[in-house]
């Protein structure tokens, strides 16, 4: 070998080493969900008429949080005689959850904050699937220890290190965290904020808020003209309150509503007797553990895989058609009442007659958002600083970091887990986002999401051995200013002869609270209008 | 013009200085170019690794690595601005400092992490002193090397050019080395051998110098001995590293290592000094042959001597099958089920003669069940009761191991346990600990345990806590039937009484979404003086 060939070998070798060493071949695993396929099909209009009609008092469509709140207060008020069509294999909507040999693992949503004093309908629903111990609407109730999230509860990545929180407070200059201590400060007073009515100043369910506009008017700025209307504008701070917003709405802060990025600090207000007040409920599945305990009673009456076509009412009956993909066929449903407990935006594709100002609201941007389940032979190795949490964020990541679906399990020996991954594409606009969310294949989110992660996790190529993808095409209605106190979701409330809009999206933020809160008000008016009064349990 | 003559003139321009400063049309230069430029990759790698070798070890020997990782990268970055700053003084023969800086860097930061792990484990010196002291050396000669190699490249390559190639270059070392320490070499060489290794490496760099600039160096006999002489004592270390680890290791444990191994869930080391069998897991004594008995009487006979009826006994940790030794003395017990998650343990306790005799064969007795499994999932599935019930865990010292020590694992041992059984707890020092051991008394009886807490003094751990928890209330024995070494009634019944300095706290139960008691044992062990 001559000279310089020695030489160019030699300065290459450690290149060609550390890439072959640093790439194992990417993991294998699904590519689900997304309702693009749908859409497309939605649009083209080509299904069969109805091959049968069945006649039922109250129909519901749809058996996420929100259509599962509805039909469990029509059976606590004594009506069994509804049916639920979901468009899903599964119900659960954006609480759906999934299993492998080594966990339940969620695909959408993973908790539950313990709920607000106005939160009495959820708080009842915990109470009956056995969550809640003792008085429902006690100030500090009994939860279940095996829900409440274990500790540590989340921890931070950044500069090499893990901190325990989600605010980076390590190598952080004094005046930034007298910036933190200012905004708390600030978020502590608008939690305790009430207008001359009693009425707090952001309640969650939201509609109880206070109407005043000195709130209200919060709605018309971003979350970042908040932010820096009030002098906050350290890096630090504004990437804390960008990725709640990210976590919560999907949303950017500087598209976010000021008034519901206030909303996310300043709504809660649970307490436990057992658990300190930031505590969150939490399962292996996520929010999955509701779905998982409230479907099974309604089975015998719910039907998945049902894609309701067409939507109409008369003055006498309301009426929708399903196609169901199974058995090539469709058929027709007349109610007395319909609770409409999908996502808004697909009404104006169904909805024969429609009036505009309604499907003007139902056409708010949604947020596209991806869910990888990594499968784990082993946990990762342990890095600098705090020990993994459940929650764990890499700072400055476009995407939300992960959550640990073992860490509520109670054995102390570390196995194989599952992570995981969320990344609400907010960092383009939604439709760019949910083209490129359709685009691309496993294994270019496989390596994407790797090479991500690898910023803290220099195993975990090597440890890798699924990587799932949960696709949700349109996850959430994005409250960008002017969405939730607008008109648009007010229109979407009052509902549209004998339809009962319940979805979060109505709410306009997809919260569970939300989501139970206007399944329970749809069915209760649906109730009304049956003939059927009985007290609210709003 | 052949190469080694271009690189002559070049080495002797370098040393002048009469070379104009940039040069691009020379044709051969690049070769020369790409091999100093491929030393500043090893240089930028070796560098990397030797302040990650001394991070890692700072954080494996004194723990608390956020804290290590953070001094040593200052002290390190700080002493490489100190050596950038100081290259300005050497003015003269620049390769030849070169070399020199080489040959020093590879020999210190190479033998750095075998020599600072020696002085720990020997005590030789104040650790942390010398830590820094070798971290600032290390860090110094380093920042000497990129400057002298852009200056020797300076006479090459245009200033752009020049910055943009040796900084990319010094940077992609940098990243070849994060990536390989954490996948390769610290787990497969180890940290001494990953050390040498990089010694080597920079050895080599200085072998390398001084061949390509061969013609300059001709009869400088001195430095080619002392960069062959570096590389022969890197290389020898390089060999010898495992041995050197051991002895270092035997140094640490007082008394002769007579067996260790690793397990996948842990370090287990046997110590013998005449008569006294040591064992440590991860370096935590776990028991001396000397007082074991004290702390295994204490911990199975006020339990179960008390229960003539019992027939199945349970023993959830312990491997090293001394409680089950002392269950078995009993002729009414049928069966007992050991699970212990690391089989290395279970083996080696049923298998070395001398362990055999220390636990009286128990791990190979009929009578007994070895399950190798977690406990907490075998629980889960396992749908049998248990008359008694041993948790013999390691202590809560992280969020892992409290989870152990938390109402919902004692609501799920209740479940196991039959009616008029009793389970006993280990729960470290209500002395040394003490909020600690009475916060899982208050967890028992958050579970719905009637408690029965006690504590015994054994040697070598100080004074020890236990709890009895049953649904019934407990009553300490009149009699102990089977022989024992160190309990009578009466010292059974004086262990339940605690001093003033170990009274009961008021205490909350460790929960989950809390996890306090771990916390608490932390803040308490490390106020301990011992």
């Amino acid at each position: 070998m001559r000279r310089r060939d020695f030489l160019a070998v030699a300065a290459s070798l450690p290149l060609i080493a550390c890439t072959k060493k640093s790439a194992p071949p990417l993991p294998p695993g699904t590519l689900s969900g997304g309702d693009f396929a749908l859409g497309h099909r939605l649009r083209a209009g080509d299904f069969p008429a109805p091959s049968e009609t069945r006649r039922v008092p109250l129909l519901i469509v749809g058996a996420g949080i929100a259509g599962l709140s509805a039909a469990w207060r029509l059976e606590r008020a004594g009506l069994r005689d509804f049916l639920i069509y979901e468009l899903e294999e599964a119900p659960g909507g954006n609480a759906r959850f999934a299993e492998n040999e080594v966990s339940a693992y969620p695909l959408g949503a993973h908790y539950l904050p313990l709920p607000t004093r106005e939160a009495r309908a959820l708080r009842e629903l915990l109470a009956d699937l056995g969550a809640l111990e003792g008085d429902p609407q006690a100030a500090r109730p009994h939860y279940d220890e095996r829900l409440l999230c274990a500790a540590p509860q989340e921890r931070v990545y950044r500069q090499g290190f893990w901190e325990e929180g989600l605010l980076p407070r390590l190598g952080v200059s004094r005046a930034v965290r007298e910036e933190y201590a200012r905004f708390f400060d600030l978020m502590q007073a608008l939690r305790e904020a009430r207008d001359e009515a009693g009425r707090r100043a952001f309640a969650l369910p939201l509609a109880f808020s206070s109407p005043a506009p000195r709130w209200r008017s919060l709605d018309g700025i971003t979350m970042r003209q908040w932010l820096f209307d009030h002098g906050l504008t350290s890096p630090e701070l504004y990437w804390y309150v960008d990725y709640c917003c990210r976590d919560d709405f999907g949303t950017r802060a500087a598209e976010t509503s000021a008034w519901a990025g206030l909303h996310y600090f300043a709504c809660r207000n649970g307490e436990a007797a057992n658990a300190a007040p930031e505590t969150v409920l939490t399962a292996p599945e996520g929010n999955g553990w509701i779905v998982k305990r409230l479907a099974p009673r309604f089975a015998d009456r719910l039907v998945t895989g049902a894609l309701a076509f067409r939507l109409a009412q008369t003055r006498r009956r309301a009426s929708a058609d399903f196609w169901l993909a199974a058995e090539g066929r469709s058929l027709r449903i007349e109610a007395e009442a319909i609770v409409w407990a999908a996502p808004p935006f697909m009404l104006p594709k169904v909805a024969a007659g429609l009036p505009a100002p309604i499907a003007a609201a139902c056409r708010a941007e949604t947020a596209p958002w991806l869910v990888a389940n990594l499968t784990l032979s082993a946990p990762p190795a342990a890095g600098a600083g705090a020990g993994l949490a459940w929650d764990n964020v890499l700072y400055g990541s476009p995407a939300l970091g992960y959550v640990v679906a073992t860490h509520q399990h109670l054995s102390a020996a570390p196995g194989p887990t599952v992570l995981t991954y969320y990344h609400a594409l907010a960092e383009m606009p939604p439709a760019a986002a949910r083209e490129l969310l359709l685009r691309r294949s496993q294994p270019e989110w496989a390596a994407l999401i790797l090479a991500e992660l690898s910023r803290a996790h220099a195993d975990i190529g090597r440890l890798t051995k699924r990587l799932d993808i949960h696709r949700h095409g349109h996850a959430m209605v994005r409250p960008v200013p002017g969405l939730l106190w607008g008109g648009s979701r007010a229109m979407l409330a009052a509902g549209w002869g004998r339809v009962f809009f319940a979805h979060a999206d109505v709410s306009g933020l997809s919260l569970c609270e939300e989501a139970n809160y206007r399944g329970v008000l749809a069915a209760e008016r649906a109730l009304a209008l049956l003939g059927q009064r009985a007290v609210s349990l709003l | 013009m052949s190469w080694s003559l271009r690189a002559a003139r070049l080495a002797s321009g370098a040393l002048a200085t009469k070379i104009p400063m940039s040069n691009p049309d020379l044709p051969a230069t690049p070769r020369l170019q790409l091999a100093l430029l491929s030393s500043v990759f090893v240089v930028a790698a070796c560098g990397l690794a030797y302040e990650l070798v001394a991070g890692a070890l700072a954080s494996y020997l004194l723990g608390d690595s956020v804290t290590q990782f953070s001094t040593v990268i200052g002290a390190y970055l700080f002493a490489m601005g100190v050596g950038s700053w100081l290259s300005k003084y050497i003015e003269r023969d620049l390769v030849g400092a070169f070399v020199r800086i080489e040959i020093a860097v590879g020999l210190l930061g190479g033998c750095a992490a075998a020599l600072l792990f020696i002085s720990f484990a020997a005590e030789l010196g104040p650790f942390r002193v010398l830590l820094y002291l070798a971290v600032f050396a290390v860090g110094v000669l380093v920042g000497l090397e990129i400057p002298l190699v852009m200056r020797i490249l300076r006479r090459e390559v245009a200033f752009n050019e020049l910055v943009a190639r040796v900084l990319s270059f010094d940077y992609l070392g940098a990243l070849a080395v994060s990536i390989l320490f954490p996948l390769l070499l610290a787990p497969h060489l180890g940290l001494v051998r990953t050390g040498f290794l990089f010694g080597l490496l920079n050895a080599g760099v200085a072998l390398w110098a001084l061949w390509l600039f061969r013609a300059e160096f001709a009869g400088r006999l001195a430095l080619k001995l002392a960069a062959w002489g570096a590389f022969a004592i890197l290389g020898a270390g390089f060999v010898a590293a495992g041995w050197l680890t051991t002895q270092a290791e035997s140094w640490l444990y007082a008394d002769p290592v007579i067996h260790a191994e690793t397990s996948p869930y842990q370090r287990i080391v046997i110590t013998r000094q005449r008569d006294d069998i040591r064992l440590f897991l991860n370096q935590n004594l776990q028991f001396s042959s000397q007082d074991e008995y004290r702390y295994h009487e204490a911990l199975v006979h006020p339990g179960l001597a008390n229960l003539p009826q019992a027939k199945r006994a349970l023993v959830l940790g312990g491997g090293d099958g001394l409680a089950v030794r002392e269950i078995l003395k009993y002729p009414q017990i049928e069966s007992v089920t050991l699970v212990d998650l690391d089989p290395a343990m279970t083996r080696l306790f049923a298998t070395a003669p001398l362990l055999r005799r220390l636990n009286g064969d128990a791990l190979n007795s009929p009578r007994l069940r070895i399950v190798n499994r977690d406990a907490v999932r075998w629980l889960e599935e396992e749908a049998q009761s248990y008359d008694f019930i041993v948790a013999d865990f390691p202590d809560p010292s992280n969020y892992s191991l409290g989870k152990l020590y938390s109402v919902p694992f004692y609501r799920l041992l209740k479940r196991h346990l039959a009616p008029g059984g009793r389970l006993v707890v280990q729960a470290t020092s209500p002395f040394y600990a003490r909020q600690s051991f009475w916060t899982v008394v208050a967890t028992l009886e958050d579970a719905g345990f009637k408690t029965a807490p006690y504590h015994a003094l054994v040697p070598s751990f100080g004074e020890w806590g236990f709890i009895l928890a049953g649904r019934e209330e407990y009553r300490p024995p009149e009699t102990f039937t089977v022989p024992l070494k160190f309990l009578t009634p009466e010292t059974a019944r004086a262990m339940f009484d605690f001093p003033a300095d170990m009274a009961r706290l008021p205490a909350e139960p460790n929960r989950l979404n809390q996890q306090n008691l771990v916390r608490l044992f932390e803040a308490e062990w490390r106020h301990a003086v011992r």
